[in-house]
């Protein structure tokens, strides 16, 4: 006869069982039987978090920086909505995270108890896959399951809603042994045919770009990338989420392509006789107006979501499967064709890439006299931290100049919110990134107008020994936002000044929630401010960096414009040569 | 656009219709008849699904579909290799001076008389959509004064059966 325990306690163990280590969470009254062993796991460590929304970038922060399931824990009703905005971002960038949520007991779903929300409802567009669970029975199966489609396949969220008197009804617990779910059978290992048809197509290609995408961090694949761009010699490109995927000190990396992508990244696809797309998905972001992206190009396309394929950009050779074993079966496809003696020829093509990398080179204008420019506190982050630290960014212009002007050398150190474009994202999940990896150092890179949403956040790092770092780049304005209407409305700042270099004081601030904070608004304090910076390992530093207003993040493709007109600077579109 | 008839065999679970259906709204796709019901085993349901798209967007939201962890397979079934039937109850008013009209309609269609009252009958009829339009047509005339219809159910001609692996899969892991 099997050990009785409560649904709560099978709950604790099950999500030992799965392997976590640790849970973001906040308690409350559905959820509350669950924190009650929860207190007692000697394997799980519950962070207390001030906002549900910062459990969830904290816990796909853990995620993205570790591989590994992220995990937030949220209460019934507002608790479970509050999840809403950080599942959705998961979902949106394929982040594997499970959320755990407490439901109102069985008997009160669908009376409008107090704190009832249909959070599985809610969540079914946002979700991979949801679970009301009211039979404690059923515990260990859903979590075992939610692990598993969580983190295999696609990943991404999945929520598991607990009604309250299932967490409290005496059950047995038995681990389920093997997963069985007739509708779910991710393919991840590519048709050979394909893989042949695309090595073909490669090398007769005279113009091939590898367009790489996020896909290739969640699978694991830089090394077979590096081996696939070192036996071609194509020129690569790193889309928003796949920065690191890459190393950017590599002579064949293009850089970032799409709206603030660099020129010879954008122009590349354009001119480009065939994309090799590896876990990417034709973004809007990426393409620009459609119909006239990358007009010359043949299209291989591989993912391990058959839906990505011809979504947005019909693909002439589709690929399902696995971004590392494509990629391990293309080079060996590839060396195959190179030994019968076909080896692509991209001399040309490499001749015309370089040109538009030499005239078109990332920059900045120079912020007015006595003013610091935001590029350049970020360039300098970069450099002074270096690649081994792990990067997040908020939503933005400082997102984007992160994106441009840190160096990133490794997969999985550059964590941001690509998909949804959630404000706010940077700190929760610099948090989330500190303690799944407690050994790198974490930096937060945010904005004036993201900080102000979720930098509570700074409270649990401290209580919980969590250093992380921000460099907060203070414009006082939502600058993104803020740029556009220079663009594109005649200079009318409409609600976009925050006057954040006057209110609130963000030194006294961090101060407050016993971080050290620092202020530094000359270039020639720069470095020393950031190296003192690094020099604290005892406590969270929020180094605010206050910066010219009127900055500009380039280059840029303006929404609905082709990639054909991007613009270099302002008032500076390049100048093609006649062949181009 | 053209129409299209695709039969989804899901789990047999609560939710499922709900994330079937919310997912044709989301992706912008109209569903025109919707049908769900038990199959031949009990883990099972099967939906008849009717939608007016293009080739390219049917792809995407049958890969769309596919997604969904509860749905186990989908085939579509094209007019000439399935049999699609459709029911329709409709009310017909019928005095004595019309009522013999009607009674000839119903025994050319093949369809029959459910309920009879003093001024009206109420007819049942099932068969192609084709079919039940034209009933419907030449009923107009006498005054429809109530009409349900169900949505459109299909099954593929000939000896095999969709849910065959799909099932045998189902009791391997039961």
């Amino acid at each position: 006869m099997s050990e009785q325990l409560t649904g709560a306690q099978s709950l604790i163990r099950s999500l030992e069982h799965a392997g976590v280590d640790t849970v973001f969470g906040i308690p409350g009254g559905a959820i509350l039987p669950a924190y009650d062993p929860l207190f007692d796991s000697e394997q799980v460590r519950h962070i207390l978090v001030r906002h549900e929304q910062a459990a969830g970038h904290a816990a796909e922060g853990y995620a993205l920086a570790t591989g590994r399931v992220g995990v937030c824990m949220a209460t019934s009703g507002p608790g479970a909505t509050n999840l809403v905005t950080p599942i959705a971002d998961a979902y949106m960038d394929s982040v594997p995270m499970v959320a755990v949520t407490g439901q109102v007991p069985s008997n009160a779903i669908g009376t409008d108890a107090f704190q009832e929300a249909d959070i599985r409802g809610i969540t079914m567009p946002i979700t991979k896959h949801n679970f009301l669970v009211t039979d404690p029975s059923e515990i260990p199966r859903a979590v075992a399951e939610a692990f598993h489609i969580a983190s295999t396949g696609r990943p991404g969220p999945v929520l598991i809603d607990v009604s309250k008197d299932a967490l409290q009804a005496m059950t047995t617990f038995e681990w389920p042994t093997h997963i069985d779910l007739p509708g779910y059978r991710p393919v991840t290992r590519p048709h050979a045919k394909q893989v042949r048809e695309a090595a073909r197509m490669i090398v007769e290609a005279k113009r091939p770009v590898l367009y790489v995408g996020g896909g290739v961090i969640k699978a694991g694949a830089s090394q077979q990338l590096m081996e696939l761009a070192a036996l071609t010699g194509i020129p690569v490109v790193t889309t928003l989420m796949a920065r690191g995927a890459f190393p950017d000190s590599h002579p064949q990396h293009l850089g970032m392509p799409g709206m603030h992508g660099t020129v010879a990244a954008v122009t590349a696809l354009q001119k480009s006789d065939l994309l090799i797309a590896l876990g990417a998905r034709f973004d809007d972001r990426v393409t620009g107006k459609i119909g006239s992206f990358a007009p010359g190009a043949q299209v291989i396309h591989a993912d391990v979501d058959p839906a990505e394929i011809s979504k947005n950009r019909v693909a002439d050779v589709p690929i399902v499967g696995d971004a590392r074993e494509v990629i391990s079966d293309l080079v060996a496809a590839l060396k195959a064709e190179h030994e019968a003696g076909r080896v692509g020829d991209y001399g040309a093509w490499w001749s015309r890439v370089d040109s538009w990398r030499e005239t078109y080179p990332l920059g900045y204008a120079p912020a007015p006299e006595g003013e610091l420019s935001p590029q350049y506190a970020i360039e300098r982050l970069g450099s002074i931290v270096g690649p081994e630290a792990i990067y997040t960014a908020g939503v933005g212009q400082h997102q984007m100049w992160a994106a441009q002007f840190i160096r990133y050398e490794h997969p999985m150190t550059w964590l941001n919110s690509g998909g949804l474009g959630t404000m706010g994202f940077a700190v929760p999940a610099a948090m989330g990134a500190k303690v799944g990896r407690p050994d790198a150092t974490v930096w937060a890179v945010d904005g004036d107008g993201c900080f102000q949403m979720t930098n509570q956040e700074l409270a649990t790092c401290t209580v919980n020994d969590i250093p992380i770092k921000v460099a907060l780049i203070n414009n006082g304005s939502l600058g993104m936002v803020r740029q556009w209407q220079t663009l594109f409305y005649n200079e009318r700042y409409s609600e976009t000044d925050l006057k954040s270099k006057q209110i609130p004081d963000f030194v006294k601030l961090a101060e407050a929630y016993g971080c050290v904070g620092l202020r530094v608004d000359r270039a020639e304090d720069v470095d020393a401010t950031i190296e003192k910076a690094m020099s604290i390992n005892d406590a969270p530093v929020v180094v605010e960096f206050v910066v010219h207003q009127d900055a500009m993040v380039w280059p840029m493709v303006a929404v609905g414009t082709s990639n054909d007109d991007i613009i270099a600077a302002r008032d500076a579109a390049p100048v093609w040569d006649r062949e181009d | 656009m053209s129409r299209h008839t695709l039969s989804v065999l899901v789990e047999n679970q609560p939710g499922v219709l709900a994330r079937v259906a919310s997912l044709f709204s989301r992706r912008g796709f109209n569903i025109e008849s919707l049908a769900v019901g038990p199959t031949e085993s009990d883990e099972v349901s099967r939906m008849t699904i009717v939608v007016n798209v293009e080739e390219l967007p049917l792809e995407q939201v049958t890969k769309q579909l596919n997604k969904l962890i509860n749905v186990i397979k989908i085939v579509e079934l094209d007019a000439s290799s399935a049999v699609q039937r459709e029911l329709i109850l409709v009310k017909v008013r019928a005095d004595l001076e019309t009522r013999s009209h009607i009674l000839e309609t119903v025994q050319l269609f093949r369809a029959k008389v459910v309920d009879v009252a003093s001024d009206a009958v109420t007819i049942e009829a099932t068969g192609s959509v084709d079919k039940l339009d034209a009933l419907l047509r030449v009923l107009e005339p006498f005054g429809v004064k109530e009409l349900v219809q169900s949505g459109m159910v299909a099954i593929g001609r000939g000896p095999r059966s969709i849910s065959d692996r799909s099932l045998r899969t189902l009791e391997r892991g039961a």
